[in-house]
């Protein structure tokens, strides 16, 4: 859905001379609204862009169109409660979502999670990670032409995500975090089956990997497309894959580590933080492409420890009334999209007073300000589907 | 344009319409067999436009996969837009800034026109009940045929709805039909109209005379 109309709030006219001839050609500046439903926002993301010809000159998206007003919900939730909705302002990462919750109460009340709930979230949040960037994986081809690969990625998704329904019930929504560890204990047999979709899924991935790297095609419509300066990116508070591959070279789960991921990253282990210095839109989804396997890495790792553990509870018996001591905390990890924080501060009630949501997508947006202008037309979806966002996560 | 004049280009309106003779003459006062014949063809080449907001559409996406794959019960998910559609799949959280476009979109799309209300959150506000900027359900906005529920639901759960949304185009016992005088016609003010004044229809005077009884044109707009 698309409109267009003559740029009557820009207040000026802008006035290029093409060519010879009497006068030359005046052209106006034209307002172009993409969105809120268009298939390329995959979500209801609106952007108003000012283009001159086929060149972008303002770009500036509109957002609010998913405003749930998640926070304001958090307040008359207990801390059980919102588990619920704080995995769903980000859907496609959806257990990572209630892992910064459950982290912060966990800190405030100076909880001891049992290691076997510690090494069973590294592996659901690796897990949840891979489906995160298959679903990007398969999307952004979509939106640039490519209708194949869609389909690879979703094999592998429903693999994955049998394999997570199997452990919590959910397809997107696991609710599997409690306070204090995770719900109940891994079904029997679980383990095995979930390292064997791990590898299945790292045997296909091949097939996937064959239709992006290398495609002509794909890389002319994202090679030199887009750039992100690490400068902007810094400035602009950009994080995840899309920081990374302009050469930001940071992730909470090395520079912070939570979970077992201290013991993933040390030098020798599975984990690395994939980079690109390119910053263009190739970059971006060779970062996501690669993370990728890292994640599978990860999560196959996480496993082989939980395999060695001993046998043990994995979670803390709460009390019937869970209320957090008073004070505040900013607890952050590392989301699939980047960094994604939650700042709780406590007065002592079973509610918290406020809990603040820092999401990544909404800093990776406002980014697109300082990178449209000057692109084509034609280019801007390329770059709206490389920024890889989540409305929910956008509006919160 | 060329001038920097301002061009005033009106906002898209529904144009008055008597809704009995919405679906035109054949379909409403067609013989049984015809009738039969009609919806046989309704229900199994339905072009769906999905509306996907939340989470809800990635699960539509699944089910369009390999795995679960609708376009076999003829639902085909390549519809350009909503004037090329027959199905809205409303999949997601409605909220109240959202609401005026569903409505407008829906407004868009040819009759007979079928809608799905697809997860907790369309239907009825879900998890997000007592949100201040919800809509509770986006049967405030649109007439809905089949609510699936769901948090979200599995994409069987949508095949299950539409197998049930095509029994009932067989069997013409489709709520939008009871309710079409509510909504289409006269219908209730949602929040979304209140907040955004987009798509009040026209008095239905001078501006835009009442079409005389006739199979409307595709798109029901402009």
């Amino acid at each position: 859905m698309t409109e267009t109309r003559a740029a009557r709030s820009t207040g000026r006219e802008r006035a290029l001379t093409v060519g010879v001839g009497a006068g030359g050609l005046a052209t106006a500046d034209m307002v172009l609204n993409i969105g809120p439903q268009h298939p390329a926002t995959h979500g209801v993301l609106r952007l108003r862009i000012v283009v001159d010809g086929e060149r972008i000159v303002r770009a500036e998206p509109i957002i609010g169109y998913m405003h749930r007003g998640a926070e304001k919900l958090f307040e008359v939730r207990d801390y059980r409660q919102i588990i619920v909705l704080a995995n769903r302002h980000d859907w496609l990462s959806a257990f990572s979502n209630e892992l910064g919750v459950v982290l912060g109460v966990e800190q405030m009340l100076g909880m001891e999670v049992p290691e076997r709930a510690v090494w069973a979230r590294t592996a659901l949040a690796e897990l949840n990670r891979v489906l995160n960037h298959l679903m990007f994986l398969g999307s952004y081809p979509l939106e640039l032409g490519a209708i194949t690969p869609v389909f690879h990625a979703f094999r592998e998704r429903e693999e994955l995500q049998a394999v997570m329904e199997e452990i919590s019930g959910g397809r997107m929504h696991y609710m599997f975090n409690r306070v204090g560890g995770l719900k109940e204990d891994l079904p029997a047999g679980w383990l095995g089956r979930a390292g064997r979709a791990i590898d299945n899924v790292r045997g296909r991935l091949p097939d996937l990997e064959r239709l992006l790297v290398g495609n002509e095609i794909l890389e002319a419509r994202t090679r030199g497309v887009g750039i992100l300066p690490r400068a902007t990116a810094e400035a602009f508070g950009v994080s995840g894959p899309i920081a990374r591959a302009s050469g930001l070279d940071v992730d909470l789960r090395r520079d912070a580590p939570y979970l077992g991921y201290g013991e993933l990253f040390r030098p020798g282990g599975p984990g690395r933080v994939v980079t690109r210095n390119e910053g263009d839109c190739l970059a971006r989804l060779e970062v996501l492409l690669e993370q990728t396997h890292v994640s599978l890495d990860l999560a196959e790792a996480s496993l082989d420890r939980l395999v060695a553990l001993p046998s043990g509870p994995i979670n803390v018996k709460l009390p019937k009334v869970l209320k957090v001591p008073e004070g505040q905390i900013y607890c952050a990890t590392e989301n699939p999209l980047g960094f994604n924080g939650y700042f709780l501060v406590s007065r002592g009630e079973k509610t918290p007073w406020r809990l603040k949501l820092r999401s990544a997508s909404f800093n990776n947006i406002s980014v697109l300000t300082e990178m449209l202008p000057g692109q084509l037309i034609a280019d801007m979806v390329a770059i709206l589907g490389s920024m890889f966002f989540v409305v929910g996560d956008v509006d919160k | 344009m060329a001038n920097g004049r301002e061009i005033d280009l009106p906002m898209p309106t529904v144009r008055h319409e008597d809704i009995r003779v919405r679906l035109g003459a054949v379909s409403e006062h067609a013989p049984r067999p015809i009738k039969v014949v009609l919806n046989w063809g309704r229900r199994y080449s339905l072009w769906v436009f999905n509306f996907g907001l939340a989470c809800c559409a990635i699960e539509f996406i699944a089910a369009s996969m390999g795995s679960h794959d609708f376009i076999r019960l003829g639902v085909i998910p390549f519809a350009p837009g909503p004037r090329q559609a027959d199905l809205m799949v409303v999949s997601g959280t409605v909220t109240d800034k959202m609401a005026p476009a569903i409505r407008r979109l829906y407004d868009q799309m040819p009759e007979p026109k079928y809608v799905i209300s697809f997860g907790a959150c369309s239907n009825s506000g879900g998890p997000y009940w007592d949100s201040y900027s919800v809509t509770k359900g986006v049967d405030q906005i649109v007439p809905v045929d089949v609510y699936v529920p769901g948090c979200p639901p599995r994409p069987e759960a949508l095949l299950h709805g539409i197998i049930r949304l095509q029994e009932q185009i067989a069997s013409e016992r489709l709520s939008t039909q009871r309710l079409r005088g509510r909504y289409a016609g006269s219908r209730v003010a949602s929040a979304g109209d209140v907040s955004r004044p987009l798509l009040r229809r026209p008095a239905p005077t001078q501006a835009f005379p009442t079409v005389p009884a006739g199979p409307t044109a595709a798109g029901g707009g402009e």
